[in-house]
């Protein structure tokens, strides 16, 4: 029923980026995550499924603490990125969230010219020194997001002005050009049509050599074709992890194998 | 409208006969009809509120763009030194003890000269009436003239000063010969020698630029009274409203949008915004009187406490208009700044500020025109005091001397008996339209300066 994954996507890299120990995490009263264990490797892709509203996205904004933003949640638990808590008290956030960027599901380009959409990150964390290295960044960003072809000569024209597909390229080059470890990703290709969804998913899977990439999918064949690793969410729970080909040839799970068949979700 | 829409499907679905889309159904009928009734309501109302909008532009126009334009006399004065200067040493201590009475003599004996010598019959009229024409405004500027530069003494120089109210008045026709009959200010042979001298030039209508700069002037000479002092307090406190209000106002909006914690406190604060924003300005006023006046002493009177309790009064309302454009940015810029490593402070003033720049702006110069056009808590104040001197330069504390503002004026102007002043009232009101109409412009144009897509 879905691509088989290919020989080329084996996991190659074992060494552990984020490893998430009994995350809990509240929305007021209600609990949206029940104890989260999970190893994300480096160098891997690794994909978040599960039906609405089981938690991926909240477990997505836990790693760079984006969950911080809404007043009512709480994380409880450990998760340690490089074996360094990143709820700790003296982590701040702002400083980990340049090392874990994060492309939303929304294209959300600011409503400036593109090379200033690239160029923020680096800008605001001081990352180049002369207009020339900044250049640089820009480019290259945007050549790793496969839109420097089609921006290349309007640099200048609003962020905004380019379409849905070129808007998300726009936006993973600009999470790119920060030069994170971990890129995670909410439904990355949810507003893209098939082509550049394709060209997104083949994005993913070149930085794989350069970061580790999490990413929240919808899509079984997407999951199934770009990620390495896969974990199953259902109602709050992790229910199974594990590599993707044997998530999908043989979930150890009844819930997994019924949602990825299509009977829940 | 769309209960409208679901129950006329099942009506539709289970007909008989086929229906045609050419011929309308009677519930369709119905709904335009509403519709087209709803439309009319709306035109008539539009058209109800410009033409009581029309009517009361013209109303003020008609009445104040005379206010604008002033009779004045021009003749030739010979300046008696004896009579200026008894002593003869153009020591200025000495010339001052000559009051205006003085040269309020010289001028009625140059004017009946200057009559005779252009042959203008002064018959019917007595000397008295002729010297009624001098506003008496005009030996005081005259005299002040000669003390500034005493060379003049001896010298025949043209004096070009205001006629008196009444004469001015029958110029733009709010005096008539029916008015003059009944009133003991003024005779119908006065307005026959009016004639002759306009027919002679020495009696015209010029356009008044004494009206934008003169201070205030009594009851007796309301040809002299003018915004100058009103125009320079309303500057002023427009100008401290501006500076104090816009940071407080952002910087108070922008912790409460965006950092200040969920919890009974802020819920209090909000409340209380919103009903400041709905308390009646003349409470400000009594809050201006007791905090500033009575307990801080600061001068009475002053710009700076008009524009303190301006400010206290204009605050709430651009809290909330601040607000409102802090929370119309879209939430996904916000998270797309924090998501790449920027600070919350970052994040607001590199990418939540200028989008709600805008609305910022609007509510801003829409707080500060309803500021413009406040009376009443001025009133409190004692900004409604005569004042005769202008206030002092910004740099020179200019700020703590008495002065007036644009719409103080108005009132008191409109409370005075004279009907001169009515038209002086309405001539100030286009005043304080042009200043509003000003802002408004800029805001516009600073709004599309500022505005992008996102
Ligand atoms: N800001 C919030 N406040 C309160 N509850 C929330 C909030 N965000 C999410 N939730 C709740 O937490 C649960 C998990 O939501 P989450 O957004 O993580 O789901 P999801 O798996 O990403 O779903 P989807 O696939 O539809 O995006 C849901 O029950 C949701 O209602
Ligand atoms: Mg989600």
């Amino acid at each position: 029923m879905y691509d088989a994954p290919n020989l080329e996507t084996r996991v190659t890299q074992t060494n552990t980026k984020i490893t998430a120990r009994g995350v809990q995490v509240f929305y007021g009263e209600k609990q949206a995550l029940q104890d989260v264990d999970v190893d994300i490797l480096d160098n891997t892709v690794t994909a978040f499924i599960g039906p609405s509203g089981c938690g991926k996205s909240t477990f997505l904004r836990c790693l760079n603490r984006m969950n911080d933003t809404i007043s009512n949640a709480r994380v409880e638990g450990e998760i340690l990125l490089d074996g360094e808590n990143i709820y700790d008290k003296r982590v701040d956030p702002v400083q980990l969230r340049a090392k874990v960027g994060m492309v939303f599901q929304k294209p959300n380009p600011f409503p400036k010219s593109i090379y200033d959409n690239v160029a923020y990150g680096p800008k605001i964390h001081g990352l180049t020194r002369s207009k020339a290295e900044l250049d640089e960044i820009v480019e290259s960003s945007l050549r790793k997001a496969a839109l420097w072809k089609e921006v290349k000569d309007r640099l200048g024209e609003p962020g905004t002005g380019l379409s849905g597909g070129q808007q998300q390229r726009l936006c993973i080059a600009r999470a790119v050009a920060t030069a994170p470890e971990v890129l995670l990703m909410d439904e990355p290709c949810s507003a893209l049509d098939p082509i550049a969804t394709a060209q997104v998913e083949e994005l993913i899977d070149e930085l794989r050599a350069s970061f580790s990439v999490v990413i929240v999918t919808h899509s079984m064949q997407q999951a199934a074709r770009v990620s390495q690793k896969t974990a199953f969410f259902h109602l709050g729970n992790l229910v199974e992890y594990g590599d993707t080909s044997h998530i999908f040839t043989n979930p150890s799970d009844p819930r997994t194998e019924s949602y990825i068949t299509g009977r829940i979700g | 409208m769309t209960d409208a829409t679901s129950s006329q499907v099942p009506a539709a679905t289970p007909a008989p006969a086929r229906s045609s889309l050419l011929t309308q159904s009677a519930l369709m009928k119905k709904r335009n009809a509403a519709e087209a009734r709803f439309k009319a309501y709306g035109v008539a109302a539009i058209c109800v509120s410009l033409s009581v909008l029309a009517i009361m532009l013209w109303t003020i126009f008609s009445d104040g763009v005379s206010a604008f334009k002033q009779a004045s006399l021009t003749f030739p004065v010979t300046l008696d030194a004896d009579a200026l200067d008894p002593k003869g040493n153009r020591d200025r201590a000495e010339m001052m003890r000559v009051t205006t009475i003085g040269y309020t003599k010289l001028l009625n004996a140059q004017l009946l000269a200057h009559l005779e010598t252009r042959g203008i019959s002064t018959e019917g009229v007595t000397d008295k009436d002729v010297a009624a024409f001098i506003s008496r405004d005009t030996p005081a500027r005259l005299r002040d003239m000669v003390l500034e530069s005493p060379e003049l003494l001896g010298q025949t120089i043209t004096v070009s000063g205001f006629a008196t109210g009444r004469i001015d008045g029958y110029l733009k026709g709010r005096v008539t010969r029916d008015t003059a009959a009944l009133d003991t200010n003024i005779s119908v042979a006065q307005l026959d020698l009016a004639d002759r001298m306009q027919d002679e030039g020495i009696l015209t209508t010029k356009f008044n630029w004494g009206f934008l700069t003169n201070p205030d002037a009594s009851d007796q000479r309301p040809e002299a009274a003018g915004l100058g002092v009103a125009l320079i307090g309303s500057a002023y406190m427009m100008a401290l409203v501006v500076v104090m209000v816009l940071p407080l106002g952002v910087a108070a909006s922008i912790y409460l949008e965006e950092f200040a914690p969920r919890n009974r406190w802020t819920d209090l604060i909000e409340v209380n915004i919103s009903n400041l924003a709905a308390v009646p300005s003349i409470v400000y006023g009594i809050l201006g009187l007791a905090i500033f006046i009575n307990f801080a002493k600061f001068p009475q009177s002053s710009p700076l406490v008009g524009a303190l309790v301006l400010t206290l009064m204009t605050l709430p309302t651009i809290i909330i208009a601040t607000r409102a454009a802090i929370r119309a940015v879209p939430p996904s810029i916000r998270d797309a700044a924090l998501g790449v490593g920027a600070s919350k402070m970052q994040t607001v003033f590199h990418h939540v500020l200028p989008l709600a720049a805008p609305g910022i702006l609007t509510g801003t110069i829409l707080g500060l025109a309803s500021a413009l056009g406040e009376t009443a808590p001025l009133l409190l104040i004692g900004m409604v005091a005569f004042v005769a001197n202008y206030p002092a330069g910004p740099l020179d504390g200019g700020v703590l001397d008495p002065a007036t503002a644009l719409p103080v004026q108005v009132y008191s102007w409109a409370s005075r008996s004279d009907p001169a002043f009515i038209e002086r009232s309405a001539g100030a009101i286009i005043v304080l339209l042009a200043f509003l109409v000003t802002m408004n412009i800029i805001a516009i144009i600073l709004r599309r300066r500022f505005e992008r897509r996102w």
